[in-house]
């Protein structure tokens, strides 16, 4: 069984990300970029899935700028036998990456697809129930657990309130949440195999799909800013406070 | 113009996001229909008609409908979605599986968790866990859009008239089905519902101190939340949750115990009315943005509450 997970390039999750002084965009300059933390996820059960002999092959692939070969390059270390970059020259929208997705699994024909359920950059949540839509594939969002029996996928799903489980026939596309597992390091051995490891580059245009933008940005700001009140000494200033300044509780 | 929103609920009730989903189709403009798509659901076809503002209720009845799952309902929105300008779910686990396939389905970029409706085609988002909001104009025919429940004042329950229309199934996917559900039961109201709410973080140590956190939530009628850090090392399941990777919540009141304010954490709650920060390190991250801090240990402090309340 083949396993193609779709991947990320985005800003370290521990920058502080603020908007450029003309507010037309986020300020991205000299910051530091990873992988996206759900998309290790989804390298990480991949990897697992292979390593229990459920799995043949893993395949990374992203859609990107060039500079998306560095995490195409940390997957392979974590374990993805080869990688595709579908090479772009500016970010494209979750629904035309979508769309640039599904051409290279329609032509993988993996069994199973895995993706991290947000990037941290957009937080949108959208690609992978994009994909499934425009593959026809069911989909299984948000799994904290996820096991393959023949045809179809059995997975636990992180919903509001609890947890619920539903099969999916294979091909289907299944997202990360946070409880699926915890990915491990690249190794230095194995950083080093990964130079040697097959990476395909295509450019995005021999793809045929529209990728012209749908939204206009008009705009990025900082959030507005809550003033630090004041420290208390004591619970019982708190709770005079909370009574009869802040009138919250009664 | 019309608004079509997408009604969220368990086949008996439906759930207060909708209300707040309504608020931001309100502002959009336009007329506001309902879709409600589920098995044996009159009673919330009903709610629904009542609701302020609402026009009209359509109504799939169908065994297809039964546990929303998201292949089925998606279509089934399709079957409908030429008709509508804008169409609308909360940015619930719900909207979040179901809306994003619709809108490949139609074609069309969707606009996730907006805080702000500024036009018909204009809106704001947070990105990057709320270290930033954009503002974005939608291009497409249709917007979809998924509606961060907090940002909006739900409308009101009652005082609505609305028709209620038959809506033909659009059948039954049959590339999943429903296996079975855990929902944590609970005599606390829901997180993203409560009025106050009661968050632990890594200062508590284990899962056994929730306790100290959990009679003092039920002295103040409280939901019980917890940052990534406790989930992480298990002391909570994941569906307490507050954060960016969490849930989303703005109540009158927060307690923050044992929590240092990481920028995850912060984008779940900083919406708050009013923060009260209880940790032992004076420099913990979460002091600038409270309304309250108490510097002290938590193992002596919450007792105390839990005296003096």
């Amino acid at each position: 069984m083949k396993i193609v997970v779709p991947i990320k390039r985005v800003v370290d999750y521990n920058v502080k990300v603020r908007p450029l002084s003309d507010q037309s965009d986020v300020d991205l300059n000299n910051v530091k970029m990873a992988m996206n933390p759900f998309c290790e996820i989804a390298i990480e059960e991949a990897v697992r899935l292979k390593e229990a002999g459920t799995a043949t092959e893993v395949i990374a692939v992203t859609v990107g700028t060039s500079a998306s070969q560095e995490q195409l390059r940390t997957a392979l270390a974590l374990g993805a036998d080869r990688a595709v970059l579908i090479e772009t020259d500016v970010l494209l929208e979750p629904l035309a990456i979508a769309k640039a997705l599904a051409k290279v699994i329609e032509k993988e024909a993996p069994k199973l697809v895995i993706l991290g359920k947000q990037a941290i950059d957009g937080d949108n949540n959208q690609t992978g129930q994009m994909l499934a839509a425009l593959l026809g594939y069911g989909q299984a969002t948000f799994a904290s657990e996820l096991s393959i029996d023949g045809d179809t996928a059995s997975v636990t799903r992180e919903i509001d309130g609890g947890l619920q489980t539903i099969k999916v026939n294979l091909p289907a596309i299944v997202t990360t949440d946070l409880r699926l597992n915890e990915p491990r390091y690249a190794s230095l051995p194995n950083i080093m195999k990964a130079k040697k490891k097959e990476m395909d580059i295509q450019p995005v245009d021999g793809l045929g799909i529209d990728v012209a933008p749908r939204l206009e940005l008009l705009s990025v700001e900082p959030p507005a800013t809550r003033q630090a009140g004041i420290k208390v000494d004591s619970v019982e200033e708190l709770v005079g406070k909370l009574k009869n300044e802040a009138k919250v509780i009664s | 113009m019309s608004t079509l929103v997408i009604a969220e609920h368990d086949n008996s009730n439906l759930k207060p996001s909708t209300l707040n989903t309504l608020a931001a189709a309100t502002a959009v403009g336009a007329s506001v229909h309902l879709l409600v798509a589920g098995k044996d659901c009159q009673s919330v076809a009903d709610a629904c008609a009542a609701v302020e503002g609402v026009e009209k209720v359509l109504l799939a009845d169908d065994d297809a409908y039964e546990n929303q799952l998201a292949e089925s309902v998606a279509t089934l929105i399709q079957s409908v979605a030429s008709n509508y300008t804008h169409i609308l779910a909360p940015a619930t686990t719900f909207g979040k599986n179901v809306l994003p396939r619709l809108s490949a389905l139609i074609d069309v970029q969707q606009i996730s968790e907006i805080t702000e409706v500024l036009s018909a085609d204009t809106f704001k988002r947070p990105i990057y866990a709320g270290s930033c909001i954009a503002t974005v104009k939608s291009n497409d025919a249709i917007k979809v859009i998924t509606v961060r429940a907090t940002a909006f004042d739900p409308v009101s329950a009652a005082g609505g008239s609305g028709a209620i229309e038959a809506l033909g199934s659009a059948g039954a996917s049959s590339l999943s089905s429903f296996v079975g559900e855990e929902i944590a039961k609970s005599d606390r109201p829901e997180l993203t519902a409560a009025s106050i709410v009661i968050s632990g973080g890594r200062g508590m140590q284990s899962g056994d101190n929730f306790h100290l956190i959990e009679t003092i939530a039920d002295k103040l009628g409280a939901a019980v939340g917890a940052s990534r850090a406790a989930v992480d090392a298990g002391f909570v399941p994941n569906d307490y949750q507050v954060g960016q990777t969490g849930k989303i919540v703005a109540p009158d009141l927060y307690i923050a115990v044992g929590i240092s304010g990481a920028i995850q954490h912060l984008a779940g709650m900083k919406d708050s009315k009013v923060i009260v920060a209880i940790n032992k390190d004076e420099d913990a991250p979460i002091f600038q943005v409270a309304d309250y801090g108490l510097v002290a240990d938590l193992f002596v402090a919450l007792p105390e509450l839990a005296e003096a309340l």
